[in-house]
């Protein structure tokens, strides 16, 4: 086994509200190595983008209550001192965001943003770093990069801007790439040409890779292994495979069976989850997906069933027996011959 | 292979009735304006360019294509909300292109629209209650006194709780915003919904969940959708038939698990190949087709056909000179193109395995 590159252990982030505390991220534990490429699906509001902004650094303790541990190769992130801790997170991991303009500035030119990220942490001059920049923007598949490094981002289309985030975000050859959403807002043709992309730079930087959606479909053919979460916990963690063919946790059978499939024989009706995600203020007690689930029992309602692995890695939190999850897979989620 | 088309409509069939919507040779161009005291005309955006396309009664039509290939603007141009710079529009058989504000009202009535953004397009300073009751208010359908009851039951028939009646849209969900566009589409018992984007903005769980509702209402009210996406499994999935558009135009026109099983236009071919399926070994097979470039500017068109920059088939100077024009390939299957995807081209493109 390599060395884990990030592990995550026993993460909560709330944030204190006028409401009352919002419990965004509540008990996240993983590890990822090189070469690993990560999908973390949930719907909406369970805790996906602010697990990974905490990583990056980009949500403190100023703002919310951290606890856990983020070891990055072995060193704690949230007990780093400040600037040591700027140079891993700024070098060491790149994150793409699901609104490129959210992090492109408008007021400056594409080249010379990508200038000022690589030298906020390597010496450099200004034209070597721009070199680098147009380099790495003709390799995330920008034609005529000298000229687009001079372009403001609103000149660029909406793939191209992401491909200049993913540019940006990778370099400075980070270890970790993590793209949060990072083709909800665009067409299929273009969200294909930016996953294959991230496929590709992942071999070619060996990079670990990290991909948010709420998407089960987006992340099938590129992510080795998948991390389901509901209101801020990991409800389901397994290889593809085991989720794809056999998925243990209700809610991720919810989550297959909410997509409509373009292979669907016939319209079958889809079968939505009932209900809405819960606050995440006040999360119901003992399983938080009970009041959504179809399968509940007594128990689920007073006690919390923990991430137990079943089948070597693949885990699920949920009281249902073994048998069972796999014949209710077998009969009712798994739709196609 | 024989390709067997299993469709609840004949499409054939319908030559007899009179379309609901009917719409010929429809173009829409924006000027694009220059200067500073006399503004004058330097070029055209052709948002829409040249489409010819049928609704009938109770059928479900979808619209996809990329982002600014003109979906938007045709719905709007079918709403009246733009006017046509060329051809004409009818509803149920009569012309309305040049229709006054006046003649259209009734129109209004009988064909609503609903929007993507459940939260721009709802009024953050109105009541659930006002704004679903609006369309009553200025169409003055129902009596000032009873509009509360019938706000309350489209409500509790779209999934929302009557008793919310005096929220404000910021206290609810996406998926139930939607719901309330949904309940404000439907307070006029219209005949024909223009659905543009509806569930784009929610998770896929919502999306469900607002699919079945529009899939249930139809049945029930008998209704008629043009349903607009970029996302062909949705589009699929609720439509009868399914156009696909591109640059202004529509490319393909054929019942969905047609255009599944068999596109022959390329640019069908590159989006069905494209769209991500939840099934890792079927994914796996699947052949990408990964075009090229972005979609080209719709000021200055590419000459001959618009897709020919992108084509992995195009063969020059024919599909650069000569404009393709929508030819039956198979019944109730349409397509612009010279060399058009052979039969079988779909084992490929959609990865069916046999
Ligand atoms: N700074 C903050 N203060 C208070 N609450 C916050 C803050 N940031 C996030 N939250 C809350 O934390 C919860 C989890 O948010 P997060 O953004 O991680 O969800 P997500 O799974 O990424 O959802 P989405 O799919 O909508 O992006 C949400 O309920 C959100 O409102
Ligand atoms: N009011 C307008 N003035 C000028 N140009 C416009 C106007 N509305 C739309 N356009 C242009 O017309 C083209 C088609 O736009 P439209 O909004 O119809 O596309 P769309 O297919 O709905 O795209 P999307 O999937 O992004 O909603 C685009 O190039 C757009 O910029
Ligand atoms: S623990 Fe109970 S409520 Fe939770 S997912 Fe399993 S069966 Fe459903
Ligand atoms: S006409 Fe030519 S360029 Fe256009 S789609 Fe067909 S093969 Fe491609
Ligand atoms: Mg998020
Ligand atoms: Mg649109």
């Amino acid at each position: 086994m390599p060395e884990p590159l990030l592990e995550i252990k026993n993460l909560k982030v709330h944030f204190p509200t006028d409401d009352g505390l919002v419990k965004a991220v509540d008990g996240v534990n993983l590890t990822l190595y090189p070469g690993q490429t990560l999908g973390v699906v949930g719907e909406s509001g369970s805790g996906k983008s602010v697990t990974w902004l905490t990583v990056m650094g980009l949500v403190t303790k100023k703002e919310a209550i951290i606890e856990g541990e983020i070891l990055f190769r072995g060193q704690d992130l949230l007990k780093l001192p400040v600037d040591e801790l700027r140079n891993i997170r700024g070098s060491k991991m790149g994150m793409v965001f699901q609104d490129p303009m959210s992090s492109l500035h408008p007021f400056f030119k594409v080249g010379d943003q990508i200038v000022e990220a690589i030298r906020a942490h390597q010496r450099m001059s200004k034209r070597e770093a721009m070199d680098l920049a147009i380099d790495m923007l003709r390799r995330v598949g920008i034609p005529r990069p000298e000229e687009r490094a001079r372009q403001y981002p609103h000149e660029f289309s909406g793939g191209m801007r992401q491909r200049a985030m993913i540019a940006m975000a990778l370099v400075l050859n980070p270890d970790v790439l993590i793209a949060d959403e990072p083709t909800t807002a665009l067409d299929v043709t273009v969200q294909a040409q930016i996953l294959d992309l991230i496929d590709r730079l992942e071999q070619e930087f060996n990079a670990a890779v990290v991909i948010i959606t709420h998407d089960l479909g987006v992340v099938a053919e590129h992510a080795d292994d998948i991390l389901v979460m509901y209101a801020g916990k990991p409800v389901e963690f397994g290889e593809r495979r085991d989720i794809y063919y056999g998925a243990h946790h209700p809610y991720t059978w919810g989550l297959l069976q909410s997509i409509a499939r373009l292979d669907e024989a016939e319209r079958e009706r889809l079968r939505p989850i009932r209900g809405l995600p819960p606050s995440l203020i006040f999360v119901p007690p003992g399983c938080a997906f009970h009041p959504r689930c179809p399968y509940a029992f007594d128990r689920c309602s007073k006690e919390s069933p923990e991430l137990i692995p079943e089948n070597g890695h693949h885990a699920s939190a949920c009281f249902l027996p073994l048998a069972d999850k796999e014949r209710i897979f077998k009969e009712e989620v798994l739709q196609r011959s | 292979m024989s390709v067997e088309v299993n469709e609840r409509s004949e499409p054939e069939q319908r030559t007899d009735q009179t379309p609901l919507v009917k719409l010929v040779g429809i173009k829409k161009y924006f000027p694009i304006r220059r200067g500073i005291i006399f503004q004058r005309t330097v070029g055209n955006v052709h948002a829409v360019d040249g489409v010819d396309l049928e609704i009938y009664p109770g059928e479900t039509v979808g619209l996809v294509g990329e982002t600014g290939c003109g979906k938007s603007t045709l719905a709007r141009v079918i709403m009246k909300l733009f006017e046509a710079t060329e051809g004409q529009l009818f509803y149920d058989g009569q012309e309305y292109t040049r229709f006054s504000r006046r003649r259209m009202r009734p129109l209004r009535r009988e064909v609503q629209m609903i929007f993507q953004d459940p939260y721009a397009s709802l009024n953050a300073r109105k009541t659930v209650g006002s704004i679903i009751g609006e369309p009553f208010r200025i169409h003055r359908t129902v009596s000032k006194g009873k509009i509360k009851g019938e706000v309350q039951q489209l409500m509790e028939l779209v999934g929302l709780n009557p008793e919310h009646y005096n929220r404000y849209p910021h206290e609810f969900s996406g998926g139930q915003r939607q719901r309330i566009g949904v309940a404000r589409a439907l307070a006029l018992k219209p005949r024909l919904i223009i659905a543009d984007e509806p569930v784009s903005a929610l998770d896929v769980s919502i999306q469900a969940q607002i699919l079945n509702l529009l899939e249930d209402l139809q049945a029930e009210f008998k209704l008629t959708y043009l349903f607009i996406a970029h996302d062909l499994s949705v589009v699929k999935h609720v439509s009868d038939r399914v156009a696909v558009m591109y640059l202004g135009k529509v490319v393909e026109m054929a019942p969905g698990a047609m255009l599944y099983r068999n596109p022959k236009h390329p640019y069908t071919g590159a989006l069905l190949s494209a769209v991500p399926i939840p099934d890792p070994d079927l994914a796996a097979q699947k052949k990408r087709i990964i075009l090229e470039g972005d979609v080209p500017s719709p000021i200055d068109p590419p000459s001959g056909c618009r897709f020919h920059p992108r084509c992995p088939r195009a063969q020059l100077p024919k599909c650069s000179t000569d404009e393709p024009v929508l030819e039956v390939h198979h019944p109730g299957q349409l397509a612009a193109c010279h060399f058009p995807l052979e039969d079988r081209a779909i084992m490929e493109t959609a990865g069916v395995s046999e």
